[in-house]
């Protein structure tokens, strides 16, 4: 059974989608400071409204501050063999964003440095990131 | 593209991997081979089709097999106007529910061969399958009904089954 859920974004996270498809990874600063990757939609502090023209550009590079191992992908996963999930906070962010990460399993940890692959086409999609892969070092 | 993201598009898809019970797994190894199967209720004398286990009105166990014909009566049906997703069929079109002859239970399938504005209860159709090699453990395999030519069925033959 396949049903199409079709979503309408509100003005962030159109933002963020916006971004992803110019090949840009766009966060919120929220009241205390901090800046939130994706961004909300309100801020998690004040509970204020996100104004999506005050979205800030941060790194394409990060750090791995997290990950888990997928040993059985599903169907509309990234990839088709057994990968890993990653949370990476960006270089410019304080909170990390989920993804694939494309590294074999034991050169994965946590601290290791990781960068965005960009899809081949971008769309306005979560999926414009490929995928986190390991900065060569 | 430049326009902004204001929308979209997530798929959600689910496999089924499902189970038939004997009296299921009897009917889809029939269909598979092109014939519809039902089983008749030893209390009520009602015939069912697809058969399940049991009578869900009597609670007893179904036992006899039937076959059943090709030929049914279109006992009620719905013209589809509105679009929707994953839409196989050219609109508008129409989606009948047939009693079989030869049971006591109406299966829903597409109705061809008649404009929708001529469609009538009571009609007479008659089953028209999927080529042979495209035969597989499914009703899908009854491509459509289409009329025969027949005096439409009497409505007090088929109220019950409304
Ligand atoms: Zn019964």
């Amino acid at each position: 059974m396949e049903f199409a859920y079709t979503r309408s974004t509100g003005p962030v996270v159109g933002a963020f989608l916006t971004g992803l498809r110019d090949r840009k990874v766009l966060g919120a600063k929220d009241s205390t400071g901090r800046t939130v990757v994706p961004p909300p939609e309100y801020d998690a502090s004040s509970a204020a409204p996100i104004e999506a023209s005050t979205l800030v550009e941060v790194g394409q590079e990060g750090t791995v501050t997290s990950w888990s191992w997928n040993p059985v992908p599903r169907l509309g996963n990234p990839f088709d063999v057994p990968f890993a999930w990653a949370l990476v906070r960006l270089d410019g962010a304080d909170t990390s964003l989920l993804h694939a990460l494309d590294a074999p399993r034991d050169t994965i940890t946590t601290g290791m440095r990781v960068k965005v692959r960009w899809a081949a086409e971008t769309v306005g999609f979560i999926n414009d990131i490929a995928c986190f892969e390991p900065v060569a070092s | 593209m430049t326009e902004p993201i204001t929308g979209i598009v997530t798929p959600i898809r689910l496999d089924y991997r499902y189970t038939p019970g004997a009296s299921t797994s009897q009917f889809l190894r029939s269909i598979k081979e092109g014939k519809l199967v039902g089983r008749r209720c030893p209390r009520c004398s009602k015939v069912y089709l697809p058969p399940r286990g049991g009578c869900p009105m009597c609670g007893v166990e179904f036992a006899e097999e039937v076959a059943i014909k090709n030929t049914g009566t279109m006992v009620t049906f719905a013209v589809v106007n509105v679009n929707f997703a994953n839409r196989a069929v050219d609109l508008p079109y129409v989606t009948a529910e047939v009693a079989f002859d030869g049971t006591d239970t109406t299966t829903m399938v597409l109705l061809k061969g008649v404009a929708p504005e001529e469609a009538r209860m009571g009609m007479r159709v008659k089953a028209h399958w999927l080529p042979e090699s495209e035969w597989d453990y499914s009703l899908v395999n009854i491509d459509y009904v289409e009329p025969i030519d027949e005096p439409d069925a009497d409505f007090e033959s088929f109220k019950e089954l409304l």
